[in-house]
């Protein structure tokens, strides 16, 4: 993809227990063009989170690369990956447990600066009151703690402290879960104008799919550790190729009830990624699948530009009826 | 229609602590019409946990009801009085008549005994079924709720078994001694949007077969839409507006309802157009807000809505809680 700032390449992350082997990402592969949001839906267990950690080597990788910017964070030593964690940073779920309650807020904001050295004490201060007023605080919130604060308000501390170190790609991990709707969407919004100004970059990872079309450019779709769709939103939201992506997108409870979603509806759940089903991981749940999809890993297959569904069967299913009426 | 299964009228409920003391509730009427589904919808902090506690006799010690009535019409067909029922009473129609589902079915089941036992223990006490007829009643209910293998999982343990299997226990072990009420309090919320989608088809199935009356607890209006007959909109320990769920998506009529449903990003809408939130956040319970608890937050509130409000009828069998309806209602 042109001017991609991240190039994830076959990256596999494998875990090993005392039950065996558990591939939480296998062999993903995917750009994030610079100055857009990304974003990494799937059910839990899909290994999007672990995705996210790896990609910025939070957790070591077992196998493929990340290029940032050009450079391999996987060939790093450790300080240059120190250099270059100012660049990207990440935002997660829960911002009760993601900010020290014995810091006050304006400690907290500062953590990345005083780490890496950045300005002096007053140039720092001058920083935070800035950052707490960017994402619509006040600046004498900076004398204040944690638990002074609505979910809402700590999930915009959250936000002040990722981009104090002025990144250029954020990895956010469910970062709006946690909020009522009415906050919800101060917060989803709060994230676009960032974007606007600053050019961010970011990936957005959320299980939430109408959250994923509001906010971002390109969608993925993850199933047990591995892609299944990945494609700009609005196509593949419209025209979800990937009978994964059709039956998470006809789950969705649609806020009318004149309009009763036609459901596609999968069996059970997601299986254990103990023992992956062999070829296409999704076929023990799929409504589609063949013989053939047991024994054959599904290459992706393209369905318009930059849209590619990693399922056998998608060329034959060029006209299905749509899981979910659009308006 | 038919009597409604349950009443709630002018419901209060305060919680003390050591020095002071907040009304959770405050003035809280609705009804539950037989085999009906009613939803509470809100946000955080709008009472609907307190509401569901409070019916099932469960709030916790330094709550109390300080106002109002809630009756419950018995299977027989006689009314009770719920509040002011002595715990005792209550344990004999807890699981019988009226039982509770929660958001997170593994904190919600007992770690320790199979699935099996659990389910059976309702049985137990609320039957005369000796232990094989209850045996084979779990395994009915097992296998209504449609749990694969079923008689393979009476004998697991909650741990053993998925989050949406353990909410189909959840569901088998409330409903197993017939309920005429359920009161599901957020379950799906902890679950994936196609698991939501399997619960959600097995509670309407299960109330067309059974005929229970659902007490429907939720902060998203998508599930909302789906499963609702009537719904009632929950904020800050009031209920704003009330209307059956028809009405009530086609002419939301209190701003809050209003921008709550402009807050939810909808599948397929236009690119580039922005979500309109809802200014500020709720108000502490401890910091109300004379008048409407929701006017700081109010793009059309003016001097009268300092005033208290109340819920008024706006046309038939729609409420609404704002002095400013009409001008709202006529700005569709």
């Amino acid at each position: 993809m042109p001017d991609a700032l991240v190039q994830v390449r076959n990256l596999t992350k494998s875990f090993s227990t005392p039950a065996g082997k558990v591939h939480a990402v296998n062999d993903v592969s995917f750009d994030i063009p610079r100055g857009s949001i990304t974003g990494l839906v799937g059910e839990s267990g899909s290994g999007k989170t672990t995705l996210g950690r790896v990609l910025l080597r939070l957790i070591e990788p077992t196998g493929g690369s990340t290029i940032f910017d050009g450079q391999d964070l996987n060939r790093l030593d450790a300080r240059e990956l120190r250099d270059m964690r100012k660049r990207m940073q990440i935002i997660f779920q829960d911002p009760v447990s993601s900010l020290n309650p014995r810091l006050k807020v304006g400690a907290i904001v500062a953590e990345g600066l005083v780490a890496h050295r950045v300005g002096t004490r007053r140039d720092r201060k001058d920083r935070v009151v800035a950052l707490l007023e960017e994402v619509g605080l006040q600046a004498d919130h900076m004398h204040r703690f944690p638990h002074e604060f609505s979910g809402g308000q700590r999930q915009r501390i959250g936000i002040a402290r990722a981009l104090a170190l002025e990144p250029e790609f954020i990895v956010a991990d469910e970062s709006v879960s946690a909020l009522d709707v009415s906050i919800q969407a101060q917060v989803l919004n709060l994230l676009l104008d960032l974007r606007e100004r600053r050019n961010l970059t970011m990936l957005f990872i959320a299980h939430d799919l109408s959250v994923v079309e509001y906010l971002c450019d390109q969608t993925i779709v993850m199933y047990l550790g591995k892609i299944a769709e990945i494609g700009p939103s609005q196509a593949l939201y419209r025209d979800p190729a990937h009978p994964y992506t059709q039956a998470l997108l006809s789950a969705i409870p649609i806020p009318d009830p004149a309009r009763h979603a036609e459901r596609s509806h999968l069996k059970g759940d997601i299986p254990s990624p103990l023992s992956p089903p062999s070829g296409c991981v999704f076929r023990t749940r799929c409504p589609m699948a063949l013989d053939e999809c047991s024994r054959t890993v599904p290459p992706p297959i393209s369905r318009g530009s930059h849209h590619e569904s990693y399922c056998i069967r998608t060329e034959a299913r060029y006209e299905p009826t749509s899981p979910i009426q659009h308006p | 229609m038919t009597a409604p299964v349950l009443e709630v009228r002018n419901l209060t409920v305060d919680f003390r602590s050591r020095h002071h003391s907040v009304t959770a509730l405050r003035d809280v009427s609705f009804s539950l019409g037989a085999g009906r589904t009613l939803a509470l919808v809100g946000e955080s902090g709008s009472g609907k946990s307190v509401s569901s506690l409070s019916i099932m006799g469960l709030l916790p010690r330094n709550g109390e009801i300080t106002g109002g009535a809630i009756v419950y019409r018995r299977k027989n067909g006689g009314e009770l009085a719920l509040n002011g029922l002595s715990q005792r009473a209550y344990r004999n129609i807890r699981g019988a008549e009226m039982s509770m589902i929660f958001q997170e079915p593994m904190s919600s089941l007992n770690p320790l005994f199979t699935v099996g036992d659990q389910i059976g223990e309702m049985l137990m006490l609320h039957s005369d079924l000796d232990a094989a007829a209850r045996r084979g009643r779990v395994l009915e209910m097992l296998e209504l709720v449609e749990i694969p293998a079923a008689a393979s999982r009476l004998d697991s343990y909650p741990h053993e078994l998925s989050g949406g299997m353990r909410q189909r226990v959840m569901i088998a072990l409330a409903l197993v001694c017939n309920p005429a009420l359920l009161i599901a309090d957020e379950p799906t919320t902890a679950l994936d949007v196609t698991i939501q989608a399997q619960i959600l088809d097995l509670m309407r199935r299960l109330q067309h077969e059974l005929g229970m009356s659902i007490l429907f607890i939720t902060h998203d209006m998508g599930v909302v839409a789906e499963m609702a007959d009537d719904v009632a909109v929950m904020y800050a320990g009031t209920i704003v507006e009330s209307a059956t769920a028809g009405d009530l998506f086609a002419n939301p009529s209190h701003p809050y309802t209003r921008g709550l449903l402009n807050s939810i990003p909808r599948p397929g809408r236009d690119p580039g157009q922005r979500l309109v939130p809802i200014p500020g956040t709720v108000p502490s319970l401890s910091a109300m807000p004379p008048g409407c608890a929701f006017a700081p937050r109010c793009g059309w509130a003016g001097e009268e809505c300092r005033k208290p409000v109340v819920l008024e009828a706006f046309h038939t069998g729609h409420d609404v809680a704002c002095f400013k309806t009409r001008e709202v209602a006529g700005n569709a």
